[in-house]
This record gives structure tokens, C-alpha cells and sequence, in this order.
């Protein structure tokens, strides 16, 4: 129960003063600029974009601002500003066989067409802190570039595997009258069918989703994963306007996307084949989308005939709990007055407590 | 060269779709300044009225499961869109990526004017073909940055024989 409570106008308009001079910090240190926040912390970006769920670098740039680097506060104000948008329609879905790509890994492939391509990537650095960046004005080391660009046809990992029959196929991927789930339009049902589960994971907060991700290694779930594959790159994103009636590309998005070959099954009909995994978000987020396509094919238990025993397989636990927004909401909301329910629950337990005396009393004498 | 009906009734012909196809990918993926620095060396072309001022909302784009599977809903992004007249009637759309208004209004004049036969063959040759062009150089020379950090295996020769 919540009750009006009045007399703060004062305080909380000081309160936003303080926050809004704390934000911009030491006025003797140059201001951030939203360039400088798109173009240097473009990790925060991917995050912020992905689990936002609305791709635009400079307003994610400018939540990043505003929210002091809070990630969650950002994704937030993204989640906020979308609801005044109205909705063009819908994309024709990406080719993210033709992604121009920055990074290709396999971990399960060494040399495999197209290559390993290791990209702008944090695996194999030393993780020591780089007091060069501390110092400003530090010029940084250029890219080598190749003769040659990266193969334009690289073809995917999985789809090697795919012509022996060694692995599940892919679902049709039919579109015509192909209803696709959106959580935005309508609240989360269960079963969720795989739509729902993907959109969730792909907005799902990473953390949870990481977590999530590692106890179906550590034997929660287990269902053995390899990479099969990463991407990072751009895809070309399609639309077609209604008063067009014809596809046009409106431009290109970063993604990252990650396939994984998991522990096979067969049956007596069915020769033993691997089954798949599949993460994607919005950005360059590896660490969350190698997390999301383990809980994917967790979640894929039922379908695949297996027990649902562990949190990660259990449908309605993870998608109620994956979005951070509605996590913090309610978290957060504790904080809140909660002045009346509290006086109720005091003057509860001091009545129990009275009656309890007056019960020692009466049973004393 | 297939003839188009455009929502206003009026056809269109004289272009390929695919070109049109083509010349929208291109002014989407421009920088507005570019497109606004060409419109200074344009002749007058006559003004347009909108009809349909620019207009930022979304879209929401779809991957598909596995890659190659049954379509979802990943997330959205931002997109502007608007149309223009061109004083003939010819009318103009613009969607591009983003809530550039500005850059969603040149594309429309350009989608336009690239439907005109007397403006057609110049915007070609000094619009489209040459950003085009610098669009791929960039998409290329990032390549070329991915491609050198593939992994180039060896063996080692272990023992002797």
C-alpha cells in the first residue's frame, strides 16, 4: 500500500541539483562528450543498445551520460525514450551469413573456410593495467591491414556439419504468416515458444544471463558446449516501407553472434547428431552472447526430450528474471515510503506481543 | 526495365527497380554533409512540398534462431523517415538509419530527382557511383584491418625422422 506523502518537493528538487553537479564531477576536468563516450567506451554502447533493446549509438551515448556510466540506469532511460517512438514496422530479417565481418572464431574447427579471424579482441591480451592510456595524448598503435580483405563468402561453421547430417537442421525459416512473438506488444506467456525466449535473452541483463550460462557448465543443465562459431560485424538492415512496397536497405548495425554445438542425441530412429544453441544481440557483446546461446539451448530441454531439472532449463524462471528493468524496478522500489505498511506490520507484532504476555500471565496463575 | 506504380498512380518508368533498390541503400548510408555539399552544385530544381514531414520512429529488427531459422524479434533501432514533391508531381521517399532529419529530407529529394530522366545520368555520375564507392573503400579498408588478424597455422615438425 502506498499513501501520498507530501512535504518532499523541496528536497527532491535539491536532491536532483546535487545529482545533477555530482554527474559533471570536478569542474576543472574537461566535460565528456557524447563522441567521446560512442567512440571510446563503445563496449558500454553495445550494452547499453542491447539490452536497451533499440539500436542508436548516440542516444545510448547520451544515457550513458546522463546515468554516470550506471549501465542499468542507461538501458533505462533507452527503455524509457523508446515508449514515445511510434513504430514504421519491421525489418526483413538479417543475413547474418553475409555480415561483413571484424571477427570469425570456430573452437571447434581449426582451419575451416574463410579462416579464424580474430578481430579487435581482448582474448590473448595479458589483462595487466596499461599505464600508457593513463598518460593522455598517448598515440595508439594502428591496425595492420592485409592485402587482401576477409573473404566476402565465409561460410557458417555449423553448416559444415550440417552436410554430413552430424548436426540438427536449422528450422525452415519460413516467413509467410510466420507470427513472431514480441514481448513489446504483448506480456510474457508460458510455453513461450523460441521467439520469445531469444528476444528475452537477447534484452536479458548479462550478468544474469552469464550466470545463468555458467551453471549449465558447472553441471547444472549440462549439455557439453562448443563454440561453433562467433561473429562480430555489420549486417545490412532491410525494410520494406509500406508505401514503397519493395525492400530497401536503410543501413547497416553492428551484431555479434554465436552458435553452439552441444551435446548430441538420437534415438532409435534418429542417429546420434549434435544439437545447437544460438545467441545474438544488438552490438559487439561476446561475453553475453556466448552466455545467451547456453541458456538457449538449455532451455530447449522440453523440446529435446530432456529432464528440466536446473534453473537455466526452467523456462518461466529465466525469462521472468532475465530483465534488469523490471528487476530493478522492483528491487529498488523497496526503497520507496512503504510508511503505512510498516506501521501495520509494527502494530501487528505489538499486539502478538501483548497477547502473548497476557497468555504467560493467565497460565502463570 | 520495369515500370513501377507509384502511390500517387502516377508510373514510373525509365529506371529498374533495382536501381532504385540501389540508389536508397546508398543515399541511407551516406553522410548528410556529403549530400548536403552536392545539393549546392545542383541547378535549382524546382522546390518540393512533403508529404510527409520527417519523422523519427522505429523499426524493429528480426534475426532468425540458428541464423538461418524461424524469425524473432531482436530489438529495435531507430529510423526517419519522410516524402516530398517534387514541383512535377514526382514524388520522393526517404528511410534511413538513425533520427538524422536532415539526412532522411536529402535522401527523399535525391530518391526524387534520381527518378527524373534529365537529372538521372549526372546524379549517377557524380552522386551515387561516387559514394558508392567511398562506402565500399571504407567497408573494404575495415576488412582488410579483420583480415590481418587471421590466424595463419603451422606445424611443428616434432622430433626427427
Amino acid at each position: 500500500m502506498y499513501v501520498a506523502v507530501k512535504g518532499g518537493e523541496r528536497a527532491i528538487e535539491n536532491a536532483h541539483k546535487f545529482l545533477a553537479e555530482e554527474r559533471r564531477g570536478d569542474k576543472d576536468v574537461p566535460e565528456l562528450s557524447l563522441d567521446q563516450i560512442r567512440e571510446q567506451l563503445s563496449l558500454s554502447i553495445s550494452r547499453v543498445m542491447a539490452e536497451g533493446s533499440l539500436y542508436d549509438p548516440d542516444l545510448a551515448a547520451l544515457a550513458v551520460k546522463q546515468a554516470r556510466g550506471d549501465l542499468i540506469e542507461a538501458i533505462f532511460l533507452l527503455r524509457a525514450y523508446r515508449t514515445t517512438l511510434p513504430r514504421f514496422g519491421f525489418t526483413t530479417a538479417i543475413e547474418t551469413s553475409d555480415m561483413s565481418l571484424d571477427r570469425r572464431i570456430s573452437a571447434t574447427f581449426k582451419d575451416l573456410p574463410g579462416g579464424q579471424v580474430l578481430g579487435p579482441t581482448y582474448d590473448y591480451t595479458h589483462r595487466l593495467l596499461d599505464f600508457a592510456l593513463a598518460a593522455e595524448g598517448e598515440e595508439p598503435l594502428q591496425a595492420e591491414t592485409a592485402d587482401k580483405a576477409v573473404e566476402p563468402e565465409t561460410p557458417r561453421v555449423l553448416e559444415l556439419l550440417n552436410h554430413e547430417g552430424l548436426i540438427e537442421q536449422a528450422a525452415a525459416g519460413n516467413d509467410q504468416d510466420c507470427e513472431v512473438g514480441d514481448l513489446t506488444r504483448e506480456p510474457l506467456d508460458f510455453p513461450a515458444g523460441r521467439d520469445i525466449r531469444l528476444q528475452n535473452l537477447a534484452r536479458g541483463d548479462e550478468g544474469f544471463i552469464l550466470a545463468l550460462g555458467y551453471s549449465t557448465q558447472r553441471g547444472y543443465a549440462r549439455n557439453h558446449a562448443f563454440v561453433g562459431e562467433i561473429r562480430v560485424g555489420e549486417v545490412a538492415v532491410e525494410m520494406v516501407p509500406e508505401e514503397l512496397g519493395f525492400a530497401i536497405e536503410i543501413g547497416d548495425i553492428t551484431i555479434t553472434e554465436c552458435e553452439t554445438v552441444n551435446q548430441f542425441k538420437g534415438s532409435k530412429k534418429v542417429p546420434p547428431q549434435f544439437t545447437r544453441g544460438y545467441g545474438l544481440t544488438l552490438g559487439h557483446n561476446e561475453r553475453k552472447t556466448i552466455a545467451m546461446a547456453l541458456v538457449d539451448r538449455a532451455l530447449r530441454a522440453k523440446e529435446l526430450g530432456e529432464e528440466v531439472e536446473a534453473a537455466a532449463q526452467d523456462e518461466e524462471f529465466v525469462l521472468s528474471h532475465s530483465d534488469n528493468i523490471q528487476a530493478t524496478g522492483f528491487v529498488e522500489h523497496i526503497k520507496l515510503p512503504h510508511y503505512v505498511d510498516f506501521q501495520s506490520e509494527l502494530e501487528l507484532v505489538r499486539r502478538l506481543r501483548a497477547e502473548m504476555v497476557v497468555e504467560q500471565k493467565q497460565a502463570a496463575e | 526495365m520495369k515500370a513501377i506504380e507509384d502511390n500517387n498512380g502516377q508510373e514510373q518508368s525509365g529506371w529498374a527497380l533495382a536501381d532504385r533498390q540501389r540508389w536508397m541503400g546508398i543515399l541511407a548510408r551516406a553522410a548528410c554533409r556529403d549530400l548536403e555539399a552536392f545539393l549546392d552544385q545542383l541547378p535549382d530544381s524546382g522546390g518540393y512540398d512533403f508529404l510527409r514531414l520527417p519523422e523519427i520512429g522505429l523499426s524493429m529488427v528480426r534475426g532468425r534462431a540458428g541464423g538461418t531459422g524461424d524469425p524473432f524479434n531482436l530489438g529495435e533501432m531507430t529510423v526517419t523517415r519522410c516524402s516530398l514533391r517534387l514541383a512535377d508531381g514526382t514524388v520522393g521517399h526517404g528511410y534511413i538509419k538513425g533520427r538524422d532529419k536532415r539526412h532522411c529530407e536529402l535522401a527523399a529529394l535525391f530518391d526524387a530527382l534520381l527518378q527524373r530522366d534529365e537529372y538521372r545520368q549526372d546524379l549517377f555520375a557524380r552522386l551515387i557511383d561516387p559514394l558508392e564507392k567511398k562506402w565500399l573503400e571504407k567497408r573494404h579498408e575495415r576488412s582488410r584491418k579483420a583480415a590481418a588478424t587471421k590466424v595463419e597455422f603451422y606445424t611443428m615438425v616434432r622430433g626427427e625422422d
